[in-house]
């Protein structure tokens, strides 16, 4: 029991370090939330392809997979493998394979809540 | 009132931007969002000991919440508080996702929804998709000359 509040201890702290840097970029910087996005998940494919995110997804779980640098890491890993199973193809076809996924997920449900539900005034 | 004198008055009067609690925030909520996710992974853990299949299903999961808290208009409350809170963790791509989907419902299917769902994640995906493809050729041609 203790170390599963330990894990989810981790990964609080290493999530919401991820979050800060973000929302510090947008106060100080010119960096809208969408530039956020695609930057986050280019640094997660580098320091994925650097060797330096395996091992924070190692120690902090979720802390790590969940921010968009996640995604970046899932695509980076997916290249990874596909490459070693099916060699040059892998570079083509890897990136989308690993967040496959993710992205049909919010996607498919996505277009559901939009059946479903109706836009609401922005406040 | 001379200008200078002005631009006091009104940097005195405007409220500062308050950056120092906005990165509480953002910590305090992403931290709690990654956190569920763990914990979320802890219970998932009992079924399938594979963690990454287990981290990818945590991430689903998470992507559903959002987009069902979207849906029925809670998330937005939520983002406008926890900023980058939100944001950052998969919950805000599930939130692009979903928000432009809904928004653009009266525009019309296919170019509406279908192609304004794309309007935050398109970028996401083009850019991640795109180094990841710059990662593949270094590690194809390294693996080439190390095998």
């Amino acid at each position: 029991m203790l170390d599963i509040i330990i894990n989810c201890l981790i990964a609080f702290l290493v999530g919401g370090a991820f979050c800060v840097i973000a929302q510090v970029l947008i106060d100080k910087t010119k960096l809208t939330p969408a530039r956020i996005l695609v930057f986050y998940v280019c640094l997660g494919v580098f320091l994925t392809a650097i060797g330096a995110y395996s091992p924070l997804v190692d120690i902090a779980g979720c802390g790590a997979t969940v921010p968009l640098t996640g995604f970046g890491y899932a695509i980076a890993n997916g290249v990874k493998t596909a490459i070693d199973e099916q060699g040059p193809l892998g570079i083509l076809t890897g990136g989308l394979t690993g967040t496959a996924g993710g992205i049909t997920a919010a996607l498919c449900l996505g277009l559901v809540v939009s059946l479903i539900f109706k836009s609401k005034p922005k406040r | 009132m001379k200008n200078k004198e002005y631009v006091e008055y009104v940097s005195a009067r405007s409220k500062k931007s308050p950056i120092l609690m906005n990165a509480v925030r953002a910590f305090l909520i992403g931290g709690a969002i990654c956190s569920l996710g763990q914990a979320i992974f802890e219970f998932y853990s009992v079924f399938n000991s594979d963690i990454k299949e287990t981290q990818s299903l945590v991430s689903l999961t998470l992507i559903a919440i959002a987009i069902i808290l979207t849906g029925i208009g809670i998330f937005d409350n939520i983002a406008r508080v926890a900023g980058a809170g939100t944001l950052v963790p998969i919950t805000g791509f599930a939130n692009a996702v979903a928000s432009s989907a809904v928004d653009t419902k009266s525009e019309g299917f296919v170019m509406g929804v279908g192609a304004k769902i794309f309007s935050i994640s398109g970028p996401v995906i083009l850019f991640g998709t795109f180094s990841g493809v710059i990662y593949g050729v270094i590690y194809y041609i390294c693996s080439l000359i190390w095998g």
